[in-house]
């Protein structure tokens, strides 16, 4: 199990004068659910195409099982995509779509019917066989492409923005359904996204890519709560952000100073010493809301004025003022019925720990 | 369809008045084609003597393969060439492809006449008889555009990674083409063969230019027919022509037609 399916080294590849992918490296272990996240433009589905085969990589190799497939024709490729509009063959039915990989490889008649079969049947959408892709809703559609792909029982399977064409509801079932199908066939599944969220829930581990370059790989609470950089910080989930130098090290505590606010103790980034400018990184939902000026046990308090207020049933949001440049977004669940709410234009401080921010070099 | 019922009424006049325009020439030639008459435009009684006099013609009936004869084999091969050469084009660089495609368009623009000059000139220049090929070669040559822009324009619509989901799967490039491409192309090159048939069917100035002894297709037949003077026998022949010519443009739209199944998801 803990053979790479995967293995990109060094992987470089142009477009003209850009640099699509930038001496890319990461693996993926066998029967992983691996994601590729990035704004676009971050070379992610260059780096899919390239594992595909559509495109070849100027330098570096790829490695799947263990056998470089750097001259390997996509059509002789152990790996099959799911495209991001999907690609069905629109004059097939959706079983000669299913179908259509298993013909190539010269299969037998009977097996054929039979793997269709319980592919369809997997996606949930026995009985709609010998419907054309345009009589099928966008997530049916989806679910053939996922079919079509899935039956040939690749090695990996890669998916460029599966949900990006559904609307919200249904990629959020998707998301689910995806997961689940891909630990009952147990197979190797890179899915490219730029939809952080997607990317955290299905994933056993992340890969963050912009400009060509991978900037971290980690699980995806790793990722959220130990991120490696600005960018991925900034990139994956809602952040506040303050700007500052740190000031005095002590121990495994840190001050920073930031310019108009009280000195913010935190804990210290690695390798970072007096003097440096560094961020603070400080998520929604880890800051408390209090009428209280008073410390009351935290390390750190600021005052704010509430700016604005949205109700989201499960929690509050708050937009508070810090200063003229400083809007931080709060969340607070709603435990209690949503019964101490503050409003706009009220004086409250917010307090947080130490532990509870991010410290990153800027 | 909201608005004034005057300005209805007149929209519905004036393009009942196109129609019997376009179509009033064409059904007088053809309900002649019926008269009992000899000469005159007066109407003798139902008949159907001059198909029956069309039919004995020996002369007329060489005509009649003659063209049919050309317009097969010139559409064969202006579909052939003309497929090949859009898919080819599809698959250049831009800039190449726009040259070419200008170089490959003009024929579409040229007046025919001067097709038709430029192409006796050719034959003459290296000395081929004109005759049968020559014919079927000048017809050929401005079918190829008509082809090339046909199906071009469906292949321009289809979806690039269709041939990349195909060898994702395991096709070959040729498989991909044949299995998936190809088949989308159809409609389109059916539509642009129909096309191409009806237009070396009825062609007249091109013919003119590069037949010879022995190549007289239709339109020349008729035309010849008409100096020695308007005979009822060329209303029906006309009517034969008109009607089949019809059916096929008819047919190769309707053929066209059926990708707008295709396009529904994208």
């Amino acid at each position: 199990m803990n053979q790479p399916g995967i293995e990109l080294r060094e992987v470089v590849k142009r477009h003209g004068s850009t640099v699509a992918v930038d001496h890319l490296s990461f693996s993926v272990r066998r029967g992983e659910f691996f994601s590729i996240l990035g704004p676009s433009g971050s070379g992610k589905t260059t780096t899919l195409r390239l594992i595909a085969g559509f495109e070849h990589p100027d330098q570096g190799d790829i490695l799947i099982d263990g056998r470089s497939v750097r001259d390997v024709p996509p059509n002789l490729r152990p790996v099959n995509m799911v495209f991001q509009h999907y690609a069905l063959f629109p004059h097939l039915t959706v079983s000669g779509n299913v179908a259509f990989g298993l013909e190539m490889r010269g299969i037998a008649r009977a097996e054929i019917l039979s793997r269709v079969s319980a592919a369809l049947d997997m996606v949930r959408l026995a009985g709609k066989d010998d419907r054309l892709p345009a009589q099928l809703s966008g997530g049916e559609q989806q679910r053939v492409a996922l079919a079509r792909a899935l039956v040939n029982r690749p090695a990996v399977l890669l998916l460029d923005e599966p949900l990006g064409a559904l609307d919200q509801q249904l990629r959020q079932e998707m998301q689910v359904e995806l997961k689940t199908i891909q630990e009952q066939v147990g197979l190797t599944f890179i899915c490219v996204t730029h939809h952080q969220e997607e990317a955290l829930t299905m994933s056993d581990r992340v890969a963050v890519m912009d400009h060509g370059r991978v900037l971290q790989v980690g699980a995806p609470q790793d990722i959220y709560t130990a991120p490696a950089s600005l960018f991925v910080a900034e990139f994956i989930g809602l952040s506040n952000r303050l700007d500052g130098r740190i000031a005095a090290v002590e121990g495994t505590r840190c001050r920073i100073e930031v310019p108009g606010l009280p000195i913010v103790q935190a804990d210290v980034p690695a390798g970072a010493g007096p003097g440096r400018a560094v961020s603070v990184v400080l998520r929604p939902e880890r800051l408390h809301v209090s009428k209280q000026a008073a410390p009351n046990g935290f390390d750190n308090v600021v005052p704010a004025r509430v700016a604005k207020a949205v109700y989201n049933g499960h929690e509050m949001q708050y937009q508070l003022r810090i200063d003229e440049r400083l809007l931080w977004t709060v969340r607070v669940p709603n435990a209690d019925g949503g019964q101490k709410r503050f409003l706009p234009g009220d004086t409250v401080s917010v307090r947080w720990n130490a532990d509870e921010s991010v410290v990153l070099a800027q | 369809m909201k608005g004034p019922a005057w300005r209805r009424r007149g929209l519905l006049a004036a393009s009942l008045g196109n129609l019997l325009f376009l179509y009033l020439p064409i059904a007088v030639l053809i309900v002649y084609s019926f008269n009992a008459a000899k000469l005159a435009m007066t109407w003798q009684g139902f008949s159907l003597q001059w198909y029956a006099a069309l039919a004995r013609d020996h002369a007329l009936m060489v005509a009649c393969q003659n063209s049919v004869l050309i317009a097969l084999v010139s559409t064969s091969v202006a579909t052939l060439l003309g497929v090949s050469a859009a898919i080819g084009l599809e698959r250049l660089p831009w800039r190449l492809r726009a040259w070419l495609d200008g170089a490959l368009l003009l024929p579409l623009v040229i007046p025919e006449i001067m097709m038709g000059v430029a192409l006796l000139l050719l034959f003459v220049l290296i000395k081929v008889p004109l005759g049968l090929l020559t014919v079927t070669i000048g017809h050929a040559a401005f079918n190829l555009p008509v082809v090339m822009v046909i199906v071009r324009a469906r292949l321009r619509k289809l979806d690039p990674q269709l041939e990349e989901a195909a060898r994702d799967l395991g096709a070959t490039p040729w498989q991909a083409f044949r299995r998936v491409t190809l088949p989308l192309l159809r409609p389109a090159i059916v539509g642009a063969a129909l096309l191409a048939f009806t237009v070396s069917l009825d062609d007249f100035v091109v013919t003119f230019f590069t037949a010879g002894p022995g190549s007289t297709t239709l339109p020349l037949k008729v035309y010849s027919m008409i100096k020695t003077g308007i005979s009822p026998e060329i209303n029906a022949l006309s009517a034969m022509l008109v009607v089949a010519s019809m059916c096929l443009v008819g047919l190769s739209l309707a053929v066209q037609r059926q990708r707008k199944i295709y396009s529904l998801i994208h």
